[in-house]
């Protein structure tokens, strides 16, 4: 989506917040483009929401741009933004009807009852609650509150929808439905959607774009197999599925001393000097087993100490290759019919070149 | 210089919107009714006592004359002397009281609950009129006191005791419903004994809640002027003092010394109230589950016996000034007339003072929620601006400090001065109005503020979002939401304005003469029967709003609760 001669829809530029003393978000640029679903994700704490209400003009940042549709919004307040929100309460009306709270924001645009009429009513069909309209938010469920709140939200058509967590206070089937219903709504009617979150799975489901942050500074941003395939530092790496950490150290740029082993990468990033301690990353999905590791260079032998069932694979805990702490790798149970898994056995492996990231060790 | 300006971007300034500006605007006017209405009128009281009789600042030079009269700084010890005495012996009893109503399980709790409250209906004046028909010189039972005299520090603090009972049990009440279950099942667990239980779990958990009430208590009884008035006889105490000196001698500069007197111990206490009180919201947040007591008929049996006995003391106060209301001539004609209703006839402003005080508990009912609540929302919901909100709040919590008889002669100070042009309002309806909803307005806007912190923060964010101006979502949304505080709040102050008498006592006139001061100046010339009845008047018409209260916001409760949560 991301294309170099469409100018950016929200443009970010430097955006820093401070909290007294504290920074909660340290020169934090971003492009959003029309259309596009982006996800922050970060751990708790790490300033995606005080980035998305720097957006909204709720909490305006410190110092840095914001620009809307080329428009330099940075200092205005919310009133005069063009935004609709859904927060992780809702805060829906309470003592106003699911009809009421939708049309909230139409009665201060003016437009003719009949019109607002109609349009709640179209509104409610397309989050799916045609019949809902005369009751009150506490007699609906949390999925269907949520969808109020998501109505009420593009009500007034706006620009640029934000979403603080918007399934966190629902349970898991409903979350993943939900997820799956928002993410059509968005792209059924197009708009700018930026989404608050601290799961992964939901930014990886849902997001064109993921926003990585972390500690007030964006780690990365990427599609969501960018993300996951390429991790730009071991935190992303960590933060977004499993993943092992081996420490070594350069030899060549393409092989790294690990314990009394040399292994072959495919390249280390430039910059990095010979000499230099670094990380290996590989997922455990990436190891090879068994017959797929034949022939295939990086190869080893490790003890088992422990085997997890997780439903479609198992999980084997291993000892390190080297320092450090135990290698985990993940055998699909096909291929656990094939090979011997059982605890105090060995099994051998192969660390493919490809799968395996190198960063600077962080110490 | 000029590189490091490059390396630090420019500080965003915030546009401010139209909301912003209507909500500062509206902020600074109640800011300028709360300067009028407490700070200034304390700057003219202060600088009162720095001033002799002809206006010139003769600095200490009335302190020091106080201080070194006898006749006068005796009054500071009484005061600290009976006030602790009574604030140790209502704890005392309280605490059994509350003990019984959340760690029993006699029966008829909630009738002991409401005979607690009996107490707030009344003026300070009417328990302590009681008291005189009960102990006093022609006293039913003037023996039960061994030849004691009545009039002095044994009357005021049976009065106090009576009078503040209410706001000390309901304190030690909320504490003790706060503490967790889980903690006396582990003590259960542990093996500990009853005894040793109540001193390693009862007790430590409720100490902010018994620090709190003893501020409370210290606070209401050191300033209460009702009780002293009445049954103070010759022991003169900082309250009676400081009315002494004013209506008595005519001497303003040493009332507004003994004022200020008065003034430092119950800022003191307040201060120290409130730092507690922050303690304990923070005890509050961690989930507790509620104890549920075990029957124990012996130990229930005693409960219910204490708190029977007490419950018959606070009906008796009250049918003891009912019955002398009625009586024809006490103690020696006891047939029962109505003429003591009568009020024509008597010193007090007779009906009218009655009608004037329902005007003025009319006018404070309404005018005051409505700041009070308008202006708790704007210092809870406003955006920026963060100095002032803080200045704001600061402000709020002055009148709780300050004593209602300190409060009062302020204003006379204040509104009386040849220069003020507010000078209008001097000796009219409209100055009590304006000193009773100051006198009360922190802890109706304490209420206010809780029930607003109890709406989800994002209301506004939401309104803003949808380019509703905030003043309709507060209309639409927070009003309604909060009826039910609103409500509290309209009897709270509705209430107090019918039976305070400490501020209003200075600035009646004779067109505004109301019934709590009626039943003073009655009691004053010896007609004992007919302030017992104005006095009457004022319980129940204090009750009836009451009973009001209750009946509207079970309707409100009833006709919402489609949308109120369970
Ligand atoms: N009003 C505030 N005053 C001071 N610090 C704040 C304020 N709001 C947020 N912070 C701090 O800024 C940091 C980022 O907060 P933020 O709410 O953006 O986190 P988050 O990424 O949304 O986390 P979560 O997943 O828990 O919602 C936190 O350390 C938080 O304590
Ligand atoms: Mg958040």
């Amino acid at each position: 989506m991301a294309s170099d001669n469409v100018a950016p829809y929200l443009k970010i530029v430097d955006v820093t917040k401070k909290f007294g003393d504290f920074t909660a978000l340290q020169g934090i640029s971003l492009e959003v483009f029309e259309k596009e679903f982006v996800c922050f994700l970060g751990p708790s704490g790490c300033g995606k929401t005080t980035l998305l209400r720097a957006v909204a003009g709720l909490d305006i940042q410190t110092s840095g741009q914001i620009f809307q549709k080329g428009r330099d919004i940075s200092a205005l307040p919310p009133s005069e933004r063009d935004f609709g929100i859904v927060f992780q309460s809702y805060a829906l009306f309470p003592n106003l009807t699911v009809r009421a709270n939708v049309a909230y924001g139409l009665e201060n645009q003016k437009v003719a009852k009949p019109k607002i009429e109609q349009r709640v009513t179209e509104l409610l069909d397309l989050v799916g609650l045609p019949d809902q309209g005369t009751k009150y938010p506490a007699q609906l469920s949390g999925g269907q509150q949520q969808r109020v709140a998501l109505a009420r939200a593009l009500a007034t058509e706006p620009g640029l929808l934000l979403l603080d967590e918007p399934l966190s206070a629902l349970d898991a089937k409903v979350r993943a439905h939900l997820r799956h219903e928002i993410k059509e709504l968005q792209h059924q009617i197009g708009v700018t959607t930026i989404m608050v979150t601290h799961d992964q799975e939901e930014a990886l489901t849902m997001a064109d774009r993921i926003v990585v942050m972390n500690n007030g500074v964006i780690e990365q941003v990427g599609t969501p197999l960018e993300i996951y395939s390429q991790p730009a530092s071991p935190f992303v790496a960590d933060f977004i599925g499993t993943t092992n950490f081996i420490d070594a150290k350069l030899v060549t740029p393409t092989s790294a001393r690990v314990g009394n082993t040399d292994l072959s990468l495919s390249a280390s990033p430039p910059g990095i000097a010979e000499g230099t301690e670094v990380t290996l990353c590989i997922r455990p999905e990436d190891v090879l087993t068994g017959s797929r590791a034949d022939g295939a260079p990086n190869q080893m032998t490790l003890p088992i100490h422990h085997v997890e069932f997780l439903g479609s694979f198992h999980r084997l805990h291993t000892d390190p290759v080297g320092g450090g702490a135990g290698l985990m790798i993940d055998v699909s149970v096909a291929r656990a019919r094939e090979i011997d898994i059982s605890v105090g056995g060995s099994i051998r492996v192969a660390l493919p070149a490809e799968h395996m990231n190198v960063y600077t060790a962080q110490r | 210089m000029s590189d490091a300006a490059a390396t630090t971007a420019p500080i965003v300034k915030p546009k401010i919107s139209r909301d912003d500006w209507i909500m500062r605007i509206a902020m600074m006017l109640i800011a300028v009714y709360l300067l009028v209405g407490i700070a200034f009128p304390l700057y003219a009281l202060l600088a009162k006592s720095f001033q002799n009789a002809d206006g010139q600042f003769v600095g200490l030079a009335n302190y020091i004359t106080y201080l070194t009269t006898p006749a006068l700084s005796w009054s500071i010890g009484n005061s600290f002397k009976v006030t602790l005495i009574a604030t140790v012996i209502v704890m005392f009893i309280a605490f059994i009281y509350a003990y019984a109503l959340t760690r029993s399980c006699m029966p008829a709790k909630s009738l002991f609950k409401g005979i607690a409250l009996v107490p707030i209906l009344m003026p300070s004046l009417l328990p302590a009129i009681s008291l005189v028909f009960f102990f006093g010189n022609q006293g039913i039972i003037k023996e039960w006191l061994f030849g004691a005299e009545l009039y002095g520090p044994i009357g005021i603090v049976m009065g106090e005791v009576f009078y503040v009972f209410p706001h000390v049990m309901t304190i030690m009440l909320i504490s003790m419903s706060l503490s967790d279950a889980r903690l006396y099942e582990a003590s259960e667990v542990l093996g500990a004994s009853k005894i040793k239980t109540f001193f390693t779990v009862t007790l430590p958990s409720m100490r902010y809640g018994l620090v709190s009430a003893f501020f409370v208590a210290f606070t209401l009884i050191i300033t209460d002027f009702g009780v002293p008035k009445v049954v103070g006889g010759q022991y003169n105490v900082l309250a009676t003092d400081v009315y002494k000196q004013v209506v008595g001698r005519h001497d303003f500069q040493m009332g507004a010394v003994v004022s200020m007197a008065l003034l430092i111990p119950a800022a003191f206490a307040f201060i120290a109230d409130r730092i507690v009180q922050r303690k304990q919201v923070a005890l509050l947040s961690a989930r507790a589950v509620p104890f549920q007591p075990k029957p124990n008929p012996m130990f229930d049996r005693i409960m219910l016996a204490f708190c029977s006995l007490v419950g018959f003391i606070i009906l008796s106060v009250l049918a003891m000034a009912a019955f002398s209301s009625v009586v024809k001539f006490w103690p020696y004609n006891l047939s029962l007339t109505t003429k003591h209703y009568n009020f024509q006839l008597m010193d007090g402003g007779g009906w009218d003072s009655y009608f004037n005080s329902i005007e003025l508990a009319a006018w404070t009912a309404v005018f005051g929620t409505a700041i009070v609540f308008f202006g708790a929302f704007l210092v809870e919901k406003s955006r920026g601006f963060q100095h002032g909100r803080t200045a704001m709040q600061a402000l709020c919590m002055v009148p709780m400090a300050v004593p209602g008889l300190v409060l009062g002669l302020a204003y006379v100070f204040f509104f009386n001065h040849p220069d003020n042009p507010l000078g209008f309002l001097y000796h009219t309806m409209p100055i009590l109005v304006i000193c009773t909803i100051t006198h009360f307005y922190t802890v109706a806007h304490l209420s206010a503020v809780t029930a607003l912190k109890q709406m989800d923060p994002e209301f506004e964010a939401v309104s803003q979002s949808l380019k509703a101006p905030f003043y309709k979502t507060f209309w639409r949304v927070t009003v309604p939401v909060c009826t039910p505080a609103v409500l509290d709040i309209s009897m709270y102050l509705f209430v107090n304005a019918m039976t305070t008498v400490s501020a209003v006592v200075f600035l009646y006139s004779s067109d505004t003469t109301l019934a709590s001061v009626a039943v003073l100046n009655m009691d004053d010339a010896g007609d004992q029967s007919p302030a017992a009845a104005m006095g009457m008047m004022i319980v129940c018409t204090a009750a009836g709003v009451r009973l009001l209260h209750m009946i509207l916001t079970r309707g409100i409760q009833s006709r919402t609760q489609a949308w109120r949560k369970r």
